[in-house]
């Protein structure tokens, strides 16, 4: 079951690659996207979703990877941490959801897979970040849009597109 | 000339065989290739992923040849990760690197 566009977002706190941790709120928007490491399609995104946390200061943006690390061992913790090291940082944390339990919460079907929570914590917009995952020059269009209509206290349009990407590896 | 054996082998968890099996019926068409000629193969188990040395969806053999050297990739159930031409990670193959391997696989078959 996913959550939908005007469900209230479940809270959590998560251990991100920095050593700290994270939860959604205390911005007037959070962007909270499901996403791994050896995905194509995220890994197709990445750079658009970290542009969009680079260029959106007041919302709190976080990438989470709830992958199963033992069957797919680029998932893991480490790898993550290595990862962000790699890339001389990213301007958004990284979460690991090693229970899988906040991706359940959510209903993540694919990574990527993008909720935007509204200031009072409401999901705004649920789906992909822009229409193909292979082509940077669309600057996921989809996410930007849904962002300016919650900080101008608007409803997105689209609110919901279908998320598109690689499965999320449950645990068996 | 004859036709060389053209294979997408592809995982149900990952959603790209249908664009990678299109590009590739089109570069068949392209190269003067029956285009309906493409054995498909499901891959759907860790067993059967090892089996068939499968390294990710979608995964194009022709003549038994992987169009991309997949290299120590570990084989498994996964999305399988390509560059394109212009250096975009995609999760197809380029079509023209399809193409070209295409006209290698006959270019050898004509003259092997």
């Amino acid at each position: 079951m996913s959550l939908a566009v005007g469900d209230l977002a479940p809270d959590f706190t998560l251990p991100d690659t920095d050593g700290g941790e994270q939860s959604p709120g205390g911005a007037p928007a959070t962007l909270v996207v499901f996403t791994c490491n050896h995905c194509p399609y995220a890994l197709g995104w990445h750079d658009r979703i970290a542009a969009v946390a680079g260029d959106y200061a007041d919302v709190k943006v976080l990438a989470v990877n709830p992958n199963d690390a033992e069957r797919y061992p680029r998932d893991s913790f480490e790898a993550m941490r290595a990862r962000v090291s790699a890339d001389g940082g990213w301007p958004m944390a990284y979460l690991r959801d090693e229970s899988q339990e906040v991706a359940r919460a959510y209903g993540a079907k694919t990574t990527p897979d993008c909720f935007v929570i509204d200031g009072g914590g409401r999901v705004a917009y649920r789906g992909a970040p822009d229409a193909d995952s292979s082509d940077p020059s669309l600057n996921a269009a989809w996410l930007r849009q849904a962002l300016d209509a919650v900080l101008d206290g608007r409803p997105p349009d689209p609110a919901e597109t279908r998320p598109v990407g690689c499965s999320v590896k449950w645990k068996s | 000339m004859t036709q060389p054996r053209v294979e997408l082998l592809y995982w149900d968890g990952c959603p790209s065989h249908p664009q990678a099996l299109a590009d590739l019926r089109d570069a068949m068409a392209a190269v003067g290739l029956d285009a309906d000629q493409v054995t498909i193969r499901e891959v759907a188990s860790d067993e059967r992923a090892g089996r068939e040395r499968f390294v990710g969806s979608p995964t194009i053999r022709i003549d038994g040849v992987d169009i991309d050297d997949p290299g120590e990739e570990p084989f498994g159930l996964t999305c399988r990760v390509y560059h394109r031409r212009d250096g975009a990670i995609s999760p197809v193959p380029d079509p023209a690197d399809v193409r070209d391997a295409l006209r290698r696989a006959m270019t050898t078959r004509s003259h092997p």
